[in-house]
């Protein structure tokens, strides 16, 4: 039976679900953010600010 | 005497954030490293463009994506290789009473397109209001807004969430008629 916009399962399940994408992203997003710099790249931007230094 | 405090040592604050980004569009550490490298580099020589009291971090990641989105579009032909979950699959068990899980969701983050994993994580994670979002993308606001319903309604399909609908909230009769024509012209 074709139920369309009436789903059997009502809004609570629909923001189960937004929030647990959200929840997910969220810590996708932090467990990179958690992550170490590499020295390349703070030493890259220490050598630039040396370089602009010495102009 | 001090100096002028120069607002270019105020980059290496954002250089986690960058980096995050960087993964969030790359899915690969080794790719997110090189450009958040050219983002540096390229945000170092244009510093005179950013305007003073603007949102640096935004300024950065409107380099660093247009950076992204410009080396792609070079290499279009390249297959991505993100960090080992591209090829994990997806469990078969619908996730509609357990708790989704996050290897589950990394894997279907990862076969996004990079435009959707970029709206999602400005506006989902980065907490970028939708103005901000749309000014680092140069779109509209309500591109912003109907790509980010279009991210979760296919993330919600990766992730046999049934309807894909059903994560669409605060979505008006207009915003999803934008989506449904979007999905039918495969934007």
């Amino acid at each position: 039976m074709y139920q369309g916009r009436h789903p059997v399962t009502p809004d609570k399940k629909k923001n189960k679900v937004r929030d647990e994408i959200d929840a997910n992203l969220k810590r996708v997003y932090s467990d990179a953010l958690n992550e170490q710099v590499p020295d390349k790249l703070k030493d890259l931007l220490e050598e630039l600010r040396r370089k602009e230094q010495q102009k | 005497m001090t100096a002028e405090p120069d607002p270019r040592d105020e980059i290496a604050e954002h250089l986690p954030s960058l980096r995050a980004f960087a993964m969030s569009l790359t899915r690969n550490s080794a790719a997110a490293d090189d450009l958040v490298q050219e983002t540096i580099l390229k945000a170092w020589s244009k510093f005179d463009k950013f305007q003073p009291g603007t949102n640096l971090r935004a300024w950065l990641f409107t380099i660093q994506r247009n950076t992204f989105y410009s080396e792609r579009r070079k290499r279009k032909r390249e297959v991505p290789d993100p960090d080992g979950h591209f090829s994990r699959n997806l469990s078969e068990k619908p996730a509609h009473d357990a708790r989704l899980a996050f290897g589950d969701f990394m894997t279907a983050f990862d076969s996004l397109s990079p435009e959707h994993r970029e709206v999602l994580v400005l506006v989902g994670a980065e907490g970028f209001s939708y103005e901000e979002a749309a000014e680092t993308m140069g779109v509209a606001i309500g591109t912003v807004k109907s790509r980010a319903n279009r991210a979760r309604v296919r993330l919600a399909e990766l992730l046999n969430l049934g309807d894909g609908e059903n994560v669409l909230a605060e979505v008006d009769g207009a915003t999803l008629a934008v989506v449904n024509r979007g999905e039918a012209s495969a934007a």
